[in-house]
């Protein structure tokens, strides 16, 4: 499986650095969005897909890395690495407070405990009006400057946020697929599948979903960060519950159960909102229209019944 | 004291009508294992239908009367035809499930009904104003802190004295059994989730003449009632009961006392009531 997995993404690399100059900047701007929400429902899968608890307040992770970058540039520390870093801090106390009051608990309790949370990062976010701006926003005037070979790159050139969001992608995704077929992935998928023997085992199970928690919060507040370039502002919106809720469709929509779903997941909710919006504003309907039936018959999703069929064609072996 | 009875009112009309709504979406979880994430646009869509009714004949009682009932209907509807697919199956898709429902609702209350807020006035028996000291209350608040426990008084004996509650509390506590002693399940789900759509009704309809209608008003109701059924403990009457008296008077008596945090004390109550209980003031073990 591996072997042919790996030309198959050095492909999809060469292709995605292609892009700049094939499609137009309108195209690029979309397919940027793609990169960051997929990176998001990745790291929101890594909860929902690796240890089946649903988390509807992710957004609120989101919205802490991109007000924490919108904050930072604002006072002028526009170093990408130290906005990264002061992110990660943030975001990882944040959510290890949250998943600490959280994680105990299973399922339905942890989806409307999480949704809770989520929104009250929204409200702090919506009401603090002389920090954040409040339902305003954040706009910022300052950006990052990239230097390469003393040639400057603006975060203002949709190429550069581009070629930006691909690299930080793609490394935070090389990141969570590690994390995902190690040790601690496995012990996090047998977690999901049966607690009980796990508890017997002697595992902490508190202390693991914990861990995968902040994860998957600090990943998510990554793509929060790039989000907050590639829009030059950050808003309450982006920590709202509606908000959180895109990462819970995609992965559902591509496949929660297949690493990459998510990113496909993402694609697809594009690609159907460009369609849709075309006709309509109230694209949600159409969107709940598509999702219920997906539910309902094909609870693998887009990309993991479309494997599964694939991988039962080519002689039954599960990838 | 003026303020204080002013806040101790604003507090229980608000926390009742909480009431009424957690009350129903702990229901259909007590009995279906389903947490209803579209309740609350079931309880938009009440006040909706009790603002169309009331434009065709203008009176708020039969409002009251036949929006619960249409609210009804519809969960019917949608109990038959998609929730049930899906009764063996992980609780995380009934939710998704009911999360993709929540979306079809809302943008097509968006769509028919428009963005914009709408205004029912209240009756004309319940119209007007009383005095309290020196300010003036509206006598409709009165009626719906009145109504909750006339509500969840008589839920409470429907489910304890009448034959019917009890049929449904057997198939609850144990399906199979229920099943197996020849009671008709499938139809107990259905005929559950229809109460609970209908009380979800009767709180919009109640709450049209005491809030603005608009389509935002499912999505802050329901969030919390998520924090009081699990302040209170998923699936308990009293627990529904006391979290949502908490968190209206807490709401209340917030703005009063602590001022801008007042938007974050539901949170901490949450989090305060997770550290000490888990499992809700009322709740059983997980």
């Amino acid at each position: 499986m591996l072997k042919i997995k790996i030309p198959f993404i050095v492909c999809l690399i060469l292709l995605l650095l292609s892009i700049p100059f094939i499609f137009s900047e309108y195209w690029l701007l979309i397919l940027s969005e793609i990169l960051i929400m997929g990176l998001f429902a990745i790291s929101f899968n890594l909860l929902f897909g690796y240890s089946g608890l649903l988390s509807f307040g992710h957004a609120g992770f989101f919205g802490v890395g991109a007000y924490t970058a919108a904050l930072l540039l604002q006072h002028n520390i526009t170093s990408i690495f130290l906005i990264i870093i002061i992110g990660i801090v943030v975001s990882g106390i944040i959510s290890f407070i949250i998943g600490f009051l959280s994680v105990k608990h299973d399922e339905i309790y942890f989806a409307m405990i999480t949704l809770a949370f989520g929104m009250m990062l929204f409200t702090i976010a919506h009401n603090w009006t002389s920090l954040t701006g409040g339902s305003d926003g954040l706009p910022l005037m300052t950006m990052p400057v990239i230097k390469i070979a003393g040639k400057e790159f603006s975060f203002f050139e949709p190429q550069t946020i581009y070629y930006f969001t691909l690299i930080i992608t793609v490394v935070s995704t090389f990141i969570l697929y590690r994390i995902v077929n190690s040790h601690f992935g496995l012990i996090l998928t047998g977690i999901r599948e049966n607690k009980n023997r796990l508890i017997f085992a002697g595992a902490n199970i508190s202390n693991i979903r914990l861990f995968a928690f902040v994860i998957s919060a600090i990943f998510s507040s990554i793509a929060g960060i790039i989000f907050c370039f590639f829009s030059s502002m950050a808003t309450p919106d982006s920590l709202h519950w509606s908000f959180s809720a895109k990462p819970v469709i995609m992965s559902v929509l591509g496949g929660a159960e297949v690493f990459l779903g998510p990113l496909f997941g993402s694609i697809v909710f594009y690609i159907l909102e460009q369609i849709i919006r075309q006709f309509t504003d109230n694209w949600m309907i159409f969107l709940g229209i598509f999702l219920i039936p997906i539910v309902i018959f094909f609870p693998k999703g887009i990309l993991g019944t479309f494997l599964n069929v694939f991988n039962k064609e080519k002689g039954g072996k599960n990838g | 004291m003026e303020t204080f009875v002013l806040n101790l009112l604003n507090g229980l009309s608000w926390g009742m009508l909480l009431f009424l709504i957690s009350a129903g979406l702990s229901t259909v979880f007590g009995v279906m294992g389903i947490l209803n994430f579209a309740h609350g646009s079931f309880y938009m869509i009440g006040a909706y239908f009790c603002m169309e009714v009331m434009h065709i004949i203008p009176n708020f009682w039969l409002g009251l009367i036949v929006a619960p009932i249409g609210v009804g209907i519809l969960g019917v509807v949608i109990e038959k035809t998609l929730l049930n697919k899906i009764y063996n199956r992980d609780v995380t898709f009934q939710l998704l499930l009911t999360f993709a429902i929540l979306l079809v609702l809302d943008d097509s209350v968006r769509l028919i009904w428009g963005a914009g807020y709408h205004i029912v006035d209240p009756p004309k028996l319940l119209s007007g104003v009383f005095h309290i000291f020196s300010s003036t209350y509206p006598i409709y608040r009165i009626f719906i802190i009145i109504m909750g426990p006339v509500v969840g008084v008589s839920l409470w004996a429907f489910f304890y004295f009448t034959k019917y509650g009890k049929i449904v509390r057997a198939a609850a506590m144990d399906r199979e059994m229920a099943e197996g002693v020849g009671l008709n399940v499938p139809a107990i789900f259905t005929a559950v989730f229809a109460l609970g759509s209908w009380l979800a009704g009767i709180g919009g309809a109640l709450a049209a003449p005491f809030q603005s209608i608009a389509p935002s008003m499912g999505e802050r109701i329901i969030i919390e009632s998520f924090i009081v059924v699990v302040v209170g403990g998923l699936g308990s009457f009293p627990g529904a009961f006391a979290g949502a008296l908490m968190l209206g008077l807490l709401e209340s008596f917030g703005t009063e006392l602590v001022g801008e945090i007042q938007m974050a004390l539901p949170y901490m109550l949450l989090a305060i009531i997770l550290l000490i209980k888990p499992t809700g003031l009322f709740g059983e073990k997980q």
